[in-house]
């Protein structure tokens, strides 16, 4: 009886609602681009959308990592220090000049800053599978650690890129442009594209979606638990990895405020996107149109007077919260 | 009617529930009168639980009134119904696991001293309560420390506490020993010594046989009949359930007499659950796993197929194996079918096609892409072949009804195309059309050279469909019985461990 209860309930929810949600971001971000715009006659300029797209490089690569950690049922929080540490490494490493010739040298310093990130993933994802420890606390903890890490490499200070010509090899990464597309929006492509035919089209997605639907039928079903939620960890990791690529040339440096509350602005750009905080749905270009959300939603109100730039993070924080109470009200009309 | 002379206490007009196109309980009358326990029973799915809970005020009849000393009422909910005096007692127990007894039994309603609790005054309440109901239990125990038995006696105190004039009980012997039941059978009477009536849903009939008043039999969301206990033999009760003869249920079947074992197992310990088990299975046989709930039958068996720790010597045709999770034994051909379908079977949330291939995805790739097209093929297939009844493919697995979610789950691990096939609990919260679809496919299985090892606690279950069974008690395989030895009165004595005749006619077609 209690079947045909929530047989009742979940098939009205099935014909609107999951559609809704999935549309609901889009329909967000359509609307903030219709209010930009009448705020602003500049804001639909070219310049500013290539602008405002480059800018939420960072987080929507990072947030695409983290579709994969929550919607395994997981939890990361040590992205912003991670990228930090990443950056941190691989600009030290750049520093020590081993390697001669400057293509040579990035090649070596990228694959390097992507094995370091791989390794604070799987180090995330070992603790939290193999200790059987919260993902919250297991990552709280390390977000501690890869901070203070940074802060120790840096002696107090900042890491600096120092040779020039390196840097200046560097800079198109952030800078540079291929047929007029800025290069970090080429990386968000491309990186979405990896995540999504990995979460949609492989038997890995399907085991990350089932193993954060409900673990326990996942083990039952033979699905190896561990490994999968590991291998989220691992690629979240990456996903750091990938956006610091992209922020080092930016600035050439990294300091104790690198990558401060990208783990909010990652989580945000998540849930905002559709992927459900318990795990068990994905959306890899929800999170990446909730990542454009928050940049663009900055960039209003840089362009225009209403707020202060000042409270951006304030806004930010109750965006997440607002995302929240609509995907609860989407639900409950069912 | 004896106790027509009474007037009504809580009364049912005509009330009709439908979900949606489906009409679940169609028309039905009832009264209940003041100091009488009238039983209501049913095969599940009969809508003895959707009927109990329109009583309670859980759910809002779509036809018909409820009436309460001959006054119509319109429940607001639960709480509701329980301020005019209807307490239910549910099947599943809804207990803070952390809190003491008494928290538990004053949760919501706490005894206050100015400001602070009065623990004094509710752990004594509580004690006395559950005194009360014949057991022992100090109040300041948390409530997860105790025997799932105990913690419903609790649930029981606690709906208890409130004044009651109907006492709704949903089959609360479910998980009880036989003296656990001989108590809660006492307090029943008890209850209704008192003037409340008490309406008990069950479908084990020699305790309705001993304590109901009246008995009403639904069937299929219709009541069949309402007749006094008295002169109604529980076989009479198990054919109006049923409507028809039940041997009829079970496919016909020579039991096989194969001399090779398709799988050994010996001495196997799981700690906490199972200590030195046994057992041979043969190639081609339906072994059945009979004993009472927590005999531990469902953890050796997750033990054996590496499901979780366990000590033990398993031999695969003859070859040793060594399971250390439960990957290794599909591959070798061995499939787990979890009694807890809801919870470890299937993704209530992900939609039909996404669980049927969960288990053999393997299957379904063309290098690293999933074949989709493959999947809705297989999808197609096993709706086909296992008559999975749905409105269209794109349901969740949650939306189905108990049996179709269990022959999607059958469906689903047929896919590994065992050896042997291990299910637990194969027919639990199922129609009885379903269920004979099940037991036929079991014997099918059977009949084309797999093994099958059935774990049930329905003991007429076990009898009908397998060809030998062994039966458990305290974590130990204590007995076998086959052929004409299969009978419950055997089981129920190896089971208990009682031999006294009086418990094995109370757990007669238990």
């Amino acid at each position: 009886m209690t079947d045909t209860t929530a047989t009742k309930s979940a098939a009205r929810r099935s014909l609107g609602d999951i559609d809704l949600r999935a549309v609901a971001p889009f329909v967000a971000l359509a609307f903030l681009l219709v209010l930009g715009a009448l705020v602003n006659p500049n804001f639909l300029g070219v310049d500013n959308l290539l602008n405002v797209l480059t800018r939420s490089a960072f987080i929507a690569i990072i947030a695409v990592g983290a579709t994969f950690v929550i919607s395994a049922g997981g939890l990361d929080l040590s992205v912003g220090a991670m990228s930090a540490f990443v950056a941190g490494v691989m600009i030290l490493f750049m520093n020590t000049g081993v390697i001669g010739g400057d293509i040579a040298m990035l090649a070596v310093a990228m694959l390097l800053a992507v094995g370091v990130g791989a390794l604070c993933g799987l180090a995330n994802g070992a603790i939290t599978t193999v200790g059987r420890i919260e993902p919250f606390i297991v990552t709280l903890g390390t977000m501690g650690i890869f901070r203070a890490l940074t802060i120790y490499l840096a002696e107090g200070g900042s890491i600096a890129m120092k040779a020039p010509d390196l840097r200046a090899a560097y800079r198109p990464i952030y800078f540079g442009s291929v047929f007029g597309v800025p290069i970090p929006i080429l990386v968000i492509l491309a990186v979405a594209l990896i995540g999504a035919f990995l979460l949609y089209r492989t038997a890995f997605g399907r085991h990350v979606i089932a193993v954060g639907s409900n673990e326990d039928v996942a083990r039952y079903s033979g699905i190896p638990v561990n490994r999968v939620r590991t291998l989220t960890y691992v690629i979240q990791g990456v996903c750091v990895a990938i956006a610091v690529l992209v922020y080092v040339p930016r600035l050439g440096a990294a300091t104790p405020t690198t990558g401060l509350l990208w783990e909010l602005q990652a989580i945000t750009a998540v849930v905002i996107g559709g992927t459900a905080l318990k795990g068990g749905v994905g959306r890899i270009w929800g999170t990446i149109c909730g990542a454009l959300i928050l940049e663009v939603v900055g960039n209003i109100m840089v362009l225009s007077n209403f707020v202060s730039e000042y409270l951006i993070g304030a806004v930010q924080g109750a965006i997440i919260i607002i995302a929240m109470l609509v995907q609860r009200s989407l639900v409950r009309k069912r | 009617m004896v106790t027509s002379a009474k007037p009504a206490l809580l009364e049912a007009v005509g009330i009709s529930k439908s979900f949606g196109p489906v009409e679940v309980l169609g028309d039905i009358n009832l009264s209940l009168v003041p100091g009488e326990v009238h039983a209501i029973i049913g095969e599940n799915g009969a809508g003895k639980s959707t009927l109990m809970k329109i009583l309670a005020g859980h759910l809002p009849p779509t036809k018909g009134e409820l009436r309460m000393d001959g006054q119509p009422v319109v429940m607001a909910g639960p709480v509701d119904a329980e301020h005019r005096g209807i307490v239910l007692v549910h099947q599943e127990i809804l207990l803070a696991p952390d809190l003491t007894v008494a928290q538990n039994i004053y949760l919501g309603r706490e005894i206050r001293k100015g400001l602070t609790l009065d623990d004094k005054a509710m752990n004594k309440g509580a004690a006395e309560a559950v005194r009360a109901l014949g057991i022992d239990i100090d109040p300041t125990t948390v409530v997860g420390r105790l025997s799932i038995a105990r913690r419903q006696l609790v649930q029981i105190a606690r709906a208890l506490l409130v004044p009651h004039r109907v006492v709704i009980f949903d089959e609360p012997t479910a998980s009880l020993t036989l003296t656990e039941t001989d108590a809660l059978l006492r307090v029943i009477l008890d209850i209704k010594k008192k003037g409340a009536a008490v309406l008990y849903i069950s479908h084990r009939l020699p305790e309705v046989k001993e304590i109901a008043d009246r008995v009403t039999v639904l069937r299929d969301g219709k009541l069949i009949t309402t007749r006094p206990a008295e002169g109604l033999e529980a076989v009479d009760m198990a054919r109006l359930m049923v409507g028809r003869d039940v041997a009829k249920l079970y496919p016909d079947r020579v039991a096989t007499t194969a001399p090779d074992f398709a799988l050994e197992v010996e001495s196997m310990n799981v700690p906490g659950y199972a200590q030195d088990a046994s057992f041979k299975l043969r190639q081609g046989e339906i072994l059945g796993f009979a004993g009472l709930v927590g005999a531990g039958r469902t953890e050796l068996l997750e033990g054996a197929v590496g499901l979780r720790p366990a000590h033990g010597k398993v031999k695969l045709n003859g070859k040793p194996v060594n399971f250390v999770t439960v990957r290794d034994s599909m591959r070798a051909g061995i499939v787990y079918l979890s009694e807890d379908r809801k919870g470890k079977g299937l993704l209530l949330a992900q939609n039909l096609g996404i669980n049927l291939t969960l288990a053999a995805l393997g299957q379904f790739l063309r290098g690293m892409l999933i074949d989709r097209r493959k999947e809705a093929k297989a999808l197609d297939g096993a709706i086909t072949e296992f008559d999975i009844r749905t409105r269209n493919k794109d349901l969740l697995a949650g939306q189905l009804s108990g049996g179709n979610q269990q022959k999607l789950l059958l469906a689903k691990m047929m896919l590994l195309d065992p050896k042997i096939v291990i299910i637990d609990e194969p027919t639990r919260g199922i129609d009885i059309g379903t269920k004979e679809q099940i037991y036929k496919f079991i014997a099918e299985l059977a009949q084309s050279g797999k093994s099958v090892i059935v774990i049930s606690s329905e003991m007429q279950e076990v009898i009908g469909i397998c060809d030998r069974i062994l039966v458990m008690r305290n974590g130990r395989i204590v007995g076998e019985v086959a052929g004409e030895r299969m009978t419950e009165d055997e089981i129920v004595v190896l089971a208990t461990g009682v031999t006294s005749r009086e418990a094995a006619s109370m757990a007669e077609h238990a």
